[in-house]
């Protein structure tokens, strides 16, 4: 359990002193959420609508930008087959650096997108909502997303070929995410079913996500 | 045959499922039969595999 | 090794892939004479038999190809992941072979599916698509498809590239159901009662009769094609390792006239 700890301070240390990563996700998102009302047009009452909808969608594709790099650089540098021959399991080798993923950019982009909703003409309700259900889904896009980048570890245009795999797999935290607000926006009886299934996605994909990354991680050692 | 009204739906649904249906037939049988030609060029060669295998 | 065949399963059989290229060989002519045949028949139960359906009128005929092209998308899936587990678990040398073949095709029946579900949806939804659950759940069984065929076309050691897709076809098993079931609750909140099910229990033998026929001509298709993809994969990794020991060959031919020259 120490040797965990120890690797998810490690790689949260390397997010937070090379900071490039989370300021492109950080920068993306914000994108994505400009050229929307650019796209679709400034009508308020159409952008309160879909508000939810286009910070969720947003969310999921600035998150996938900083996948890629999930292993990538210790696989670089040779770290990764060091901790792969040491005694710690290489599924809590994946799931500490999934966390590590999760701590460094899910939360950062679940806390900013209430920012980008003021953009949107988020109704003011729905805030603690869509910070609460992006604290509870966003697990899972890391999770899920460490398959992915464990398997795109060494092909060519990695990048493309991880959105291809992974976003089939967000579906379901992204239909939950939206129906658990949607949801409590009309009545506050109808947010808890959609919210636990979100958490419980999220849960599934914690056990998931290490397992089959690290499975995939292992075929790249042989 | 009276199809209806909708005729052109139905005979484009089946012509969807035909066209594909066979161009995978016919793309499997022209790569079985290069892949055979192939190989019948090098047994010709005479390139054998090593033994240990 | 004829001796202990008695003991091995059939599996075991068919690990051999010189063991595999004759059986099938016998069996894929005949395979293919009976999918063609059921498929005719099929047809000709569909378009001179089969009568409208007093609801969906004549574009129930769009149904007897789309359900079949729908099951077999699924079954496809269902294919790759039973190879994917015989691949990682038994290393069966088939295994891969039988996955990379099944995920073409798999793929094309679940275009069909895709292609036909909207073609009968234009005239009885008035749309060619709807977000509606099925055709949401297929269009993302599509795209793990093409996720399977794009992320081993982009390995290119051949043995990693199985393993790697072998481990996404089994995540996608896992993942699958969790799918189908948020996109059932998703669409059911949005848009209820859209959805015009053909499978009632109440399904008249007219059509159920031409259905079935047709689900089990394009099933032995099916079969009939992954065979003869399964076939050719044999035939191009035996041409890919004859030319790696042509190669080596060379190599050490130069090796022995440089070394009795010198």
């Amino acid at each position: 359990m120490s040797g965990f700890l120890t690797l998810l301070k490690r790689d949260l240390l390397l997010a937070l002193r090379e900071g490039g990563a989370l300021g492109t996700a950080l920068g993306f998102y914000l994108i994505v959420v400009t050229l929307m009302p650019l796209g679709l047009g400034p009508d308020l009452n159409l952008l309160t609508r879909i508000a939810p909808g286009i910070l969720w969608v947003a969310l999921l594709l600035a998150a996938l930008l900083s996948l890629p790099r999930l292993f990538e650089a210790d696989h670089d540098d040779g770290s990764l087959d060091v901790l792969a021959l040491g005694h710690m399991p290489l599924e809590l080798v994946a799931a500490s650096k999934a966390l590590a993923h999760w701590i460094s950019t899910g939360i950062p982009l679940a806390l900013m997108a209430p920012i980008l909703g003021i953009l949107l003409n988020l109704e003011a309700r729905a805030y603690p909502l869509v910070i609460a259900t992006m604290l509870a889904g966003t697990p899972a896009i890391s999770f899920l997303g460490a398959i992915g980048a464990a398997l795109t570890l060494k092909t060519r245009r990695g990048g493309l070929l991880l959105a291809l795999l992974v976003l089939p797999f967000y579906v379901p935290t992204l239909i939950f995410g939206i129906t658990s607000i949607s949801a409590a926006l009309l009545s506050p009886a109808g947010f808890q079913a959609s919210f636990l299934i979100l958490t419980a996605i999220s849960l599934v994909s914690l056990v998931l996500g290490p397992v089959a990354a690290a499975a995939a991680l292992r075929q790249h050692m042989q | 045959m009276e199809l209806g009204p909708h005729a052109a739906f139905i005979w484009a649904s089946y012509a969807a499922v035909a066209i594909v249906l066979l161009a995978l037939a016919a793309w499997l049988l022209w790569d079985g039969r290069r892949q055979r030609q192939l190989l019948e060029d090098l047994e010709a060669r005479g390139v054998r595999r090593r033994p240990q295998r | 090794m004829t001796t202990d065949a008695a003991t091995q399963t059939w599996t075991q059989r068919l690990a051999n892939p010189t063991r595999f290229m004759a059986l099938s060989g016998q069996i894929l002519p005949w395979l293919t004479i009976a999918a063609i045949a059921v498929v005719l028949y099929g047809l000709y139960l569909t378009f001179f038999v089969a009568p409208p359906d007093y609801q969906q009128g004549e574009t129930v005929k769009i149904m007897f190809i789309h359900v079949p092209s729908a099951w077999l998308a699924m079954m496809g899936y269902l294919m790759i992941a039973i190879s994917s587990f015989g691949l990682l678990v038994f290393r069966h040398p088939l295994a891969d072979v039988s996955a990379k073949s099944a995920a073409p095709i798999g793929a094309a029946f679940t275009l069909l599916a895709l292609i036909t579900g909207s073609l009968w949806g234009k005239p009885m939804w008035g749309t060619y698509w709807v977000w509606d659950a099925r055709l949401t759940s297929v269009l993302i069984l599509f795209f793990l498809y093409l996720g399977l065929m794009a992320l081993r076309s982009s390995l290119e050691d051949e043995t990693l590239a199985a393993k790697q897709t072998a481990v996404l076809g089994l995540a996608g098993v896992v993942i699958l159901p969790i799918i189908k079931f948020s996109v059932d609750w998703w669409n059911t909140l949005h848009q209820p009662a859209s959805v015009v099910k053909i499978d009632g229990p109440a399904i008249h033998s007219s059509i159920l009769v031409p259905l079935v026929v047709n689900a089990v001509g394009f099933s032995l298709l099916f079969f009939a094609l992954h065979m003869k993809a399964m076939r050719n994969e044999v035939l191009r990794r035996r041409v890919k390792a004859l030319r790696m020991a042509e190669v080596e060959q060379a190599a050490r031919g130069r090796d022995t006239s440089s070394a009795t020259a010198g």
